[in-house]
């Protein structure tokens, strides 16, 4: 067994028992906490794939920025009380419902979809650095939906904002 | 298979010279930093252990090895003992990309600059987790304030760099330092501070509120929170914290360094004079590391006179100056820096 | 097969190792060494000599998250920059990429007025 497939086995048992460990504990905190090792080690299979660019914005991004959310909701949510914990259980066959979906959704693709074999970049990805690459395209080909994404972004500053509002008028009544 | 061995020892060998210089400037700052602000304050600082007081930060740190270490009663044990492990960790990490010297780093990779950035998002959490795992209430409002300052603060960073990616066209910290050689006019080096001096403000200011130092060191604000995130920690798991701290604050100057006065390239007008008078092997090998530690070394005192200069500022004047100030004025330095650009290109 | 890029991150992998060795040791270090002489005072929660009251993991302000959801919108912002920053030059004709970006950011001004204009980044 190569390096890499040694390599390659410990990122793939890492995420799985991360994210494993992640959905069965009962506080959320430690929840959070492990979500962190699993999503790390899944910028590490971004490297394997030569997509060293997409590495270093799972981090930066799910990591770095998305895990704080996640973090000040759970300190903000107080989830002790009686209130918190009525919603969350009426969310719960919902969430069932979701999970579901999404399964069934990641099997399908899994089997329509055709793999070209085991691991490895495409040579064009490989050259010259991937961050220059993903930009090559990114600001030429895909110019319109690169634009797109700017709007919505901006909805999701009005969402944060209007739900943000919306939660202190709450608290403050 | 030789081949293999031979480089996993030059590997090693760089680890542990980069871990070093990482381990061994805690206790030299610490020193700079009493001794600095002693005189600055028109005291003595620390006399008596070691010639000049050298020796304190070395008792320091045995004294703080041998303090009894309490564990607090009401604490989430496994996260307070992993959290001063989380906020060192990221700290030291940067050092694996920072370039040194030419061939002193222990991987330079495409993505050097993004690594950076991607490792000081991770910092946040040793502090958070700390706060939270105390149960105390000063230690979380600490923690989720530095929190909340830190990643308004990353914004800034990230932003400061756009500028100098203009001029370098890679993330590469070596290939950063690399494009800033050479001179104009005969004498001005070609660092990137002079084309993105705003951008190198901003960089600084943000620095200074990513590793929590005076006036941004609202988490730990003695006055108010008593000390913040690591108030229930004692013994050697507050020292990490407090080496986690300087850990940060000589990584971030480095990468400073790197990035706008170009890293290990010697000094403007000496650098020429000092490099032809010394032997060839000691001018490519050793006078790199020697440039780049005198280009940290002003900007750590730096970062220490700055300190006992300023008062430090409110919460709502520090989010206020985060979000309505610098970030515009960082949006702003990036379509100047591209108009610079698109007019120095034609 | 090809090499792969991870080969190359491979010396950060071995770096993290130590970095935690060396944070784990100290920690570990220092349960051993100095004395063991917890009482019940001394281990209870700090709070300037009073008695602890309440839970400390009460309610935070909602502003906490307000911050950290734009700070998500924005760090995109900035991730986009970067490909853009580093190609620039290559842009052909160059004015064609700043224009683009010019757009991008401009849209999402709005959205920073609009905060600004809510109050929502007021902290006093």
């Amino acid at each position: 067994m190569g390096l890499e497939s040694i390599l390659f086995y410990y990122f793939a048992i890492v995420i799985v028992a991360t994210a494993a460990l992640a959905v069965s504990r009962r506080n959320p905190v430690y929840a959070v906490l492990f979500l962190l090792p699993c999503l790390v080690h899944i910028a590490g299979l971004w490297l394997f794939l030569g997509a060293e660019f997409l590495a270093a914005i799972q981090i930066i991004i799910y990591t770095g920025a998305i895990m704080v959310l996640y973090l000040f909701v759970i300190f903000i949510l107080d989830l002790g009380s009686f209130r918190t914990k009525r919603i969350i259980h009426q969310q719960k066959s919902l969430a069932i419902a979701g999970g579901l979906a999404l399964i069934v959704q990641l099997v399908v693709l899994t089997i329509a979809s055709t793999f070209p074999g085991p691991f490895g970049p495409p040579q064009e990805v490989v050259s010259g650095g991937n961050t220059q690459a993903v930009g090559g395209v990114l600001y030429t080909d895909f110019l319109f939906p690169f634009e797109l994404a700017s709007l919505v972004l901006l909805v999701a500053i009005f969402g944060a904002v209007v739900l943000a509002r919306k939660e202190s008028e709450e608290t403050s009544s | 298979m030789e081949n293999v061995w031979l480089y996993l020892l030059i590997l090693l060998l760089k680890m542990i010279g980069v871990i070093t210089f990482a381990l061994l400037g805690v206790p030299v700052m610490v020193w700079v930093e009493r001794k600095g602000s002693g005189h600055i304050q028109h005291r003595h600082g620390p006399l008596y252990v070691g010639p000049f007081g050298v020796m304190q930060p070395i008792a320091d740190a045995i004294k703080l090895f041998l303090k009894e270490d309490i564990t607090p009663a009401a604490v989430d044990r496994p996260l307070y003992f992993l959290a001063p492990i989380m906020a060192f960790v990221p700290a030291l990490l940067t050092f694996a990309v920072i370039p040194i010297g030419p061939h002193l780093q222990v991987a330079d990779i495409n993505i050097g600059l993004l690594f950076v950035m991607a490792i000081s998002s991770m910092g946040v959490y040793g502090l958070v987790m700390a706060g939270w795992s105390s149960n105390n209430k000063y230690a979380l409002l600490g923690g989720l304030r530095t929190a909340a300052q830190m990643i308004s603060y990353e914004l800034i960073l990230g932003l400061s760099v756009v500028g100098v990616l203009m001029y370098s066209g890679s993330l590469s910290l070596q290939e950063i330092v690399k494009a800033q050689e050479g001179v104009w006019l005969g004498f001005i080096p070609r660092w990137f501070v002079i084309p993105q001096f705003l951008g190198w403000v901003l960089f600084m200011v943000a620095a200074f509120a990513e590793t929590n130092r005076l006036p941004f060191d609202l988490p730990e604000a003695e006055t108010e929170l008593v000390a913040g995130y690591h108030i229930e920690y004692s013994s050697m798991k507050f020292a990490l914290f407090f080496m986690a701290e300087y850990v940060a604050m000589i990584s971030i100057s480095c990468v400073m360094v790197v990035l706008f006065f170009g890293g290990w390239l010697p000094l403007p007008v000496i650098g020429p004079i000092v490099e032809s008078i010394l032997p060839v092997f000691v001018v490519s090998y050793l006078m790199p590391v020697v440039w780049f530690l005198m280009k940290i070394g002003f900007f750590l005192f730096f970062m220490v006179w700055v300190r006992f200069t300023f008062p430090r500022l409110r919460y709502d004047q520090l989010m206020k100056l985060g979000w309505k100030v610098l970030l515009p004025l960082a949006i702003f330095n990036v379509f100047l820096s591209g108009i610079i650009r698109m007019a120095g290109l034609t | 097969m090809q090499e792969s890029a991870i080969l190359g991150y491979l010396p950060i992998l071995i770096f993290f190792a130590l970095a935690v060795a060396i944070g784990g040791g100290m920690v570990v270090v220092s349960t051993f060494l100095g004395r063991k002489n917890p009482n019940p005072e001394k281990i209870s929660t700090y709070e300037c000599g009073m008695v602890p009251f309440k839970d400390a993991r009460q309610r935070f302000d909602v502003r906490f998250y307000l911050v950290a959801m734009l700070f998500i919108l924005f760090d995109i912002e900035v991730v986009f920059l970067y490909p853009w920053a580093v190609l620039f030059t290559r842009f052909d004709p160059v004015i064609f990429g700043f224009v683009e970006m010019l757009l991008f950011i401009f849209v999402l001004l709005f959205g920073y007025i609009y905060v600004l204009r809510k109050g929502a980044l007021d902290w006093s």
